[in-house]
């Protein structure tokens, strides 16, 4: 049987880390057993194996990354020689635990950056000029880790960052009483994802103050029907995001991405969510948040939620999204800017309902409970004008909470 | 088409250029009673007579030096070294009188000569009779240098050779002279110059000239079968003049090369050939170049570790897969 490769577990994933080998070499495998929790740019997930057989070699050590499709281990069937398998394994790139064993066991490949120069071949030199993409930071895939054609990425993916990248900043090296943290997959990914956001989409910033009065009041008296009847209470959030839904899906210019040559606008509107988790944070997707009702989102939320921080989510529900909501309003932010969350346009960021002094109709001064909304877009796909319109319908639509219970 | 030999090939060749020109003539160590030491001149002294197939005695620097004369009055003669490595007592006569008369003398004096015979190792023939000089001859501006990888290539270039107004080196093999290809009846002319693909691909290319054309072959349908790795191979045919532009266009295509070559890697046609690459076509490279050539150390006699001196199909595929 074909060698274990590193499985693709999202549509982001380039590599993967073996967080953790559930079996040893020399253990006997059945079909659905989990062999190793692989830790990928989003999650750790558990890795299956689908065929019976013994775990004759672990190519790659726990704690090592390999890129996806490379070979980590071998599982053989009874009777079946390694003889069978004629590819050389994945090396580890970098892993803790692998030290070399003998004398024989060659040294690691050098990586790709020495210095601060990248090794890559004229012809991926040439293509990543062309594409305006950086090459720092790719994994090289040739020898001795040579950036080669197939290594560089598209025009506008989550990699490209600008030819012309500005001068490194260097951080300063760690002294005594200073920690040095390695990067998690995670961390990683949001590095170069903002990056590439903050360098290639032009942002540009409104705001709006936003009555949530009728909201506050709608949310007491709802929850405190659902706590006679035992049920979960409703967050603010919840209705923010039901509000969300309903004005991205009047305003699909809003509900789209840069394609390069075209604008993609979306036939769904799929709101992720950002969660904050222990050492970064993820964004669970609500599917079809303009259909749902406000319990359907409230409960989605709560479930994505808990599994986020535990690192239980499946890669589908973390991706596909085409707008996002971040709301810090839970630690009494009252305004805050987010970078837009490639590749979609727009984000929202939500801060806390205050109490404020505000004029009302009849030029009184009363208390008011006011919440600031404020949209981050890319410039490429959405106008000044198209992105107040937005707003507007999403202010009305919270001002006028009852209106979307139906 | 009928399969004949390439000795078959050239002899052919050699008759329809002694008919179609009275100025041809066969000159070389028993290349007429004796039908020539590996008989590639079979049978045409008893057709075409004494003044059209030439015996000499056992001195390359008199016969070669009478055929250059011979060539500057107006014959075409066509020479026939029993081994290449002989030349090297011919050299004065090659590279300095047939290499250089037609500019020392302004233009007013040509040296239509075709000089031809084995150039090749792997024979267990020893170090003296084995070398490959298409490299150093080559390196004369003033010198043609063909090397035909089968008897197609080997009858077209031949007659064109013999027509050519300059001296022409022509490269053979005696593991090639057995080996049979389909040959059209009647004329053709392939012309110098001009490289020729011999299997289409897309991941790398492979430039060989003469035999290593035919390993390079092989090692091209093991990566297909066993790598999934498509080569293209690119027979030279002609050393110089050098098709620079086919290799190039094909490296553009891959943009990885392997270098197959009978020459000793130091200064061999395949150290020229990465050059060439790498000045024009760097930019389109994926991977470094690679030469797969013969070990650098005189022609191995032992025949033990003789196999492993010239270039095998898996020292091929082992250097393309290091770059693929």
């Amino acid at each position: 049987m074909p060698a274990i490769t590193m499985p693709k577990l999202s549509d982001t994933m380039t590599e993967g880390t073996i967080a953790r080998w559930k079996k040893k070499k020399g253990d006997t495998i059945e079909a659905g057993d989990i062999l190793a929790e692989i830790e990928t740019d989003k999650a750790t997930m558990e890795m299956e194996c689908f065929d019976d057989g013994v775990l004759t070699e672990i190519f790659v050590p726990a704690g090592g990354k390999a890129p996806v499709g490379a070979k980590i281990a071998l599982v053989l069937a009874e009777g079946e020689s390694a003889d069978s398998t004629t590819e050389a394994p994945a090396r580890p790139e970098k892993a803790a635990e692998a030290k070399p064993e003998s004398k024989e066991t060659p040294p690691a490949p050098a990586p790709a950056v020495s210095g601060s120069r990248v090794k890559a071949s004229p012809l991926a030199k040439k293509i990543a000029a062309e594409r305006g993409v950086s090459l720092e930071g790719l994994a090289g895939t040739g020898p001795g880790h040579r950036v080669v054609a197939k290594d560089v990425p598209a025009r506008g993916s989550a990699r490209a960052v600008s030819a012309a990248a500005a001068p490194r900043i260097e951080a300063r090296a760690a002294g005594e009483g200073d920690t040095t943290i390695p990067l998690s997959n995670m961390r990683r990914t949001i590095a170069d994802r903002l990056v590439a956001s903050k360098q290639q989409n032009p942002h540009f910033y409104l705001s709006v103050e936003v009555d949530a009065g009728a909201l506050t009041r709608l949310r007491q008296e709802l929850n405190a029907a659902n706590e006679a009847a035992g049920l979960p209470k409703l967050t603010v959030n919840d209705f923010v995001l039901l509000a969300v839904g309903r004005a991205a899906a009047q305003h699909p210019s809003i509900n789209a991405s840069w394609g390069g040559d075209s604008i993609i606008q979306y036939g769904a509107v799929n709101i992720s969510v950002a969660v904050a988790v222990d050492d970064g944070l993820i964004t669970p997707v609500i599917r079809n948040a303009d259909k749902l009702s406000l319990k359907e989102i409230s409960a989605a939320v709560k479930d994505l939620a808990k599994r986020a921080r535990e690192k239980k989510l499946k890669p589908e529900e973390y991706s596909g999204g085409t707008i996002t909501v971040s709301n810090l309003g839970a630690y009494g932010i009252e305004q805050f800017f987010a970078i837009v969350n490639p590749p979609q346009a727009a984000i929202l960021a939500i801060g806390a309902i205050v109490k404020k002094p505000v004029v009302n109709a009849k030029n009184e001064i009363v208390v008011g409970e006011r919440v600031t909304i404020s949209l981050s877009a890319d410039h490429r796909v959405v106008d000044g004008a198209v992105g107040a319109e937005f707003l507007s319908t999403l202010r009305k639509l919270i001002e006028n909470p009852a209106m979307m219970l139906f | 088409m009928p399969l004949i030999e390439y000795r078959e090939a050239l002899n052919q060749a050699f008759a329809e250029e002694i008919e179609r020109d009275p100025n041809v003539v066969l000159i070389g160590e028993e290349v007429a009673q004796y039908d020539g030491a590996y008989k590639v001149t079979r049978g045409l002294w008893k057709k075409y007579g004494d003044k059209r197939v030439v015996d000499t005695p056992i001195s390359e620097a008199a016969f070669i030096g009478m055929g250059v004369g011979a060539s500057m009055l107006g014959l075409r003669p066509v020479m026939e070294l029993m081994f290449w490595s002989f030349a090297t007592v011919a050299y004065d006569q090659i590279i300095n009188n047939a290499g250089q008369i037609r500019y020392m003398s302004g233009g007013l004096i040509n040296c239509p000569i075709v000089i031809r015979g084995p150039a090749n190792g792997g024979t267990n023939v020893g170090a003296t009779h084995s070398h490959t000089p298409e490299n150093w001859l080559a390196a004369i501006p003033g010198l043609k240098v063909v090397s035909a990888a089968n008897a197609y290539d080997a009858k077209g270039l031949m007659k064109t050779a013999i027509r050519d107004n300059d001296p022409v080196m022509f490269m053979e093999n005696t593991l090639l002279y057995g080996e049979k290809y389909e040959v059209p009846e009647g004329e053709y002319l392939i012309p110098l110059g001009v490289a020729d693909i011999k299997r289409e691909g897309t991941d790398v290319t492979l430039v060989s000239h003469g035999r290593a054309v035919l390993t390079a072959l092989k090692a091209a349908e093991i990566l297909a079968a066993e790598h999934d790795i498509s080569c293209e191979v690119v027979d030279l045919r002609s050393i110089r003049p050098l098709d620079e532009e086919t290799v190039l266009a094909s490296v553009r295509k891959t943009h990885r090369a392997v270098l197959v070559d009978e020459n000793k890697p130091f200064c061999g046609v395949s150290a020229q050939i990465s050059s060439m690459i790498m000045e024009q076509a760097f930019d389109d490279l994926d991977a470094p170049v690679g030469r797969v050539c013969s070990l650098d150390a005189p022609a191995i006699y032992s025949p033990a570790v003789e196999p492993f001196q010239l270039p095998t199909p898996d020292r091929i595929i082992r250097k393309v897969k290091e770059i693929c």
